[in-house]
């Protein structure tokens, strides 16, 4: 026993899975204890908020927190061309081509060029052919705000005193104006943005690995332990009582389980599918293999010479089932135990998808973060935030789950063992 | 051997059938035997002809298709747990292999415990359960400060064989299955091995129901001989008379294939006839 757990150890495969898996375990654990505070909390009114940090704007022109001057070198050539957006300057670039600049000259990553091209070639009065008059406002507009692009001038801040109803200047704010980050009294860190709803995807995302394992734990242990009971009685007493056991699982293995998942989950109806529920439920449908698996198993065991012996020796059917073919097919249950809990957080993913998972409003899912990316069509806006982590996550538990039981194979199958 | 001795096992008309249809294998064909209390019967056959079949009815593992199986002159009846434990106490085996015989995730104290308490020994306070345990393994001349508190994979197959005997040393049984004990185990072992279970017979006077699928063991050790060649009895009797006055033709070419030390073997002779 302890040769062969140095064996897992030793395990290259097991100990990737594990490592993952555990990494996985101790975030759902240790993230809410340093980022307190409800993962269903809707802290966004914008939906799909990227990721980032964000400072209160309010709080960081407070008159109490120091300003520093300090001169970066750049720090106007950058600023002016956060003012014209790539999108601006691929219109100033449309301009240029209609008028007849050679294509070859034109060179929009080039700032510097292109305003130079710009400034040779642009006339409000040209009439370009084809070109509408709500085009040529646009453009009349675009030279406007290019020509005002250099002029840089302080924001000058005033607040309003309700008393005397006046504006009263209080700063007035220059380009060289830097305040310490530390300094905002309100920060947000998003390292992962808001779903639509305006969550933190961060927090949720953890809390609903933490539900999805659960709800794989649950239903993993019911499936299992109905499977090896189910599998030990069938495989090891045998006669009608097998035949009775087979025809119920060979019933589940030609309906689909995820059909009957379905419907059920459909009949209990939204009110009833809290988390516990649509553990059972999946586990209730997912036994058939591991009973299958069992039984063979046992029908192998069952006619060796150790359990003849033990019988011979007076020993109950319990007492041998326990102590004679549980020890021989433990590590394999162990493996079966593993797959199921990976195929119950597939299902339950599947089964939230199609919107039948737990209540929205009372957990986060892996599944459920999912469908409603899905439904507020994430994928189309470019919120990619809201989808690639959970699939990144839901792809990850089931890799370590299953590199764990590829180890555990081949630590505990002889023919596997080299 | 005397017939007048009482008939403690035997059989009429036992049939053991596997599968049905197409499949059906007949693996026992309906078989009739009387074996008697104190003798040593050798039931040869090659592989596949149905011997151990035969052992795992006789013990109750395996149900009986056909036919009725008498214990001490009465009708066996297994029909409950508490009966085959009663049938239990009077019938026990060795397996082939010793290897495959222990759980290999219990000491092997356990094995030995199992027989104290089989035998209504629960009960009894820890020193003679010891005593009785280290008396056994003595008889095999095994030491049980040695085996305690060890699993069977610490132990030789040799070993492993002679803890069964002294499992039986501690049930005393009336009759003994032995199937094929010493085919897996070194030659050197096995004349020891043979010896404790001869030695064995003598001590607590039970019958050994001896299978093997060499002739020259069986002659060695046994009364009586049986000679079954699928599923069936083609022979039996004494053993004088049946290895020196072979009738069957099976019973002729079991004996040809016996190896021989001082003479060539001659594959024609051995080969299928």
């Amino acid at each position: 026993m302890r040769n062969q757990f140095r064996q897992l150890i030793r395990s290259g495969k097991f100990m990737t899975g594990f490592i993952i898996f555990n990494a996985l375990v101790l975030l759902t654990i240790f993230y809410p204890i340093f980022n307190p505070g409800n993962p269903l909390a809707m802290i966004g009114f914008d939906s799909f908020i990227p990721p980032g940090t964000y400072f209160s704007l309010y709080d960081s022109v407070n008159p109490n927190i120091h300003v520093y001057t300090l001169r970066i070198p750049g720090a106007d050539e950058a600023r002016i061309q956060s003012l014209l957006p790539m999108d601006e300057r691929e219109a100033m670039g449309e301009w240029l081509i209609r008028e007849g600049v050679p294509k070859e000259q034109i060179n929009i990553e080039d700032f510097t060029g292109l305003l130079e091209l710009w400034f040779a070639h642009y006339n409000p009065d040209i009439r370009i052919d084809g070109m509408t008059i709500a085009d040529r406002r646009f453009y009349q507009r675009l030279n406007a705000k290019v020509e005002g692009i250099f002029d840089i001038v302080d924001i000058h801040l005033y607040t309003y005193n309700n008393e005397t109803e006046e504006y009263e200047f209080q700063a007035a704010i220059s380009s060289e104006d830097y305040i310490r980050l530390r300094d905002v009294v309100n920060i947000v860190r998003l390292p992962l943005g808001t779903d639509n709803f305006g969550m933190d995807m961060m927090r949720k995302l953890v809390s609903a690995i933490g539900t999805s394992l659960l709800i794989g734990l649950i239903a993993g242990s019911i499936a299992t332990v109905i499977g090896l009971i189910l599998g030990l009685v069938a495989g090891y007493v045998g006669g009608i009582i097998d035949e009775i056991i087979m025809f119920f699982s060979n019933l589940f293995t030609v309906i689909p389980g995820f059909v009957l998942l379905i419907l059920i989950s459909y009949s209990i109806g939204q009110a009833g599918r809290s988390v516990t529920v649509i553990g059972i439920v999946i586990g209730l449908t997912a036994w058939v293999w591991t009973t299958r698996s069992v039984r063979s198993q046992v029908l192998s065991l069952r006619h060796r010479d150790h359990v003849s012996l033990s019988k011979l020796s007076g020993h109950s059917m319990p007492r041998i089932i326990i102590k004679d073919i549980l020890p021989y097919i433990a590590s394999y249950v162990v493996m079966a135990f593993i797959l199921q809990i990976s195929t119950a957080i597939l299902a339950e993913a599947g089964l939230s998808m199609l919107g039948l998972g737990p209540r929205t409003t009372d957990v986060a899912t892996l599944g459920l973060m999912m469908n409603w990316a899905m439904v507020y069509s994430a994928h189309l806006t470019g919120a990619w935030w809201a989808y690639y982590p959970v699939l990144l996550v839901i792809a990850l538990i089931s890799f370590s789950l299953n590199l764990m039981n590829t180890g555990l194979d081949q630590v505990f199958n002889p023919q596997l063992r080299n | 051997m005397s017939s007048k001795k009482e008939v403690c096992l035997s059989g009429t008309g036992v049939t053991k059938v596997f599968g049905f249809g197409s499949k059906k294998t007949v693996a026992v064909n309906n078989i009739d035997f009387q074996f008697h209390s104190g003798e040593l019967v050798s039931i040869v056959g090659e592989s596949g002809s149905g011997k151990t079949t035969l052992i795992k009815m006789l013990l109750g593992l395996t149900s009986v298709t056909n036919g009725d199986i008498f214990f001490m002159g009465e009708k066996r009846d297994i029909s409950s747990h508490r009966k085959k434990k009663e049938y239990w106490k009077g019938i026990q085996a060795i397996f082939q292999d010793p290897f495959s015989s222990y759980n290999i995730f219990s000491k092997i104290d356990s094995v030995l415990l199992d027989c104290i308490h089989m035998r209504g020994g629960r009960r009894l306070p820890r020193e003679k359960k010891l005593k009785m345990m280290r008396e056994a393994c003595s008889f095999v001349n095994l030491k049980f400060d040695e085996m305690t508190n060890k699993y069977p994979f610490e132990l030789s197959g040799g070993q492993m064989q002679r803890l069964m005997i002294a499992r039986i040393f501690l049930l005393k049984p009336k009759i003994l299955l032995a199937d094929e004990p010493t085919s897996m185990i070194d030659a050197c072992s096995r004349a020891t091995i043979l010896d404790m279970l001869l030695k064995l017979r003598d001590e607590i006077n039970m019958m050994i129901i001896f299978i093997t699928h060499d002739m020259g063991l069986a002659y060695y050790v046994s009364d009586t001989v049986y000679i079954m060649e699928k599923g069936k009895f083609v022979e039996h009797g004494n053993a004088d008379e049946v290895v020196l006055a072979p009738k069957a033709d099976y019973t002729k070419k079991l004996l040809s294939d016996v190896p021989k030390i001082h003479e060539p073997w001659d594959f024609r002779k051995s080969g299928k006839s």
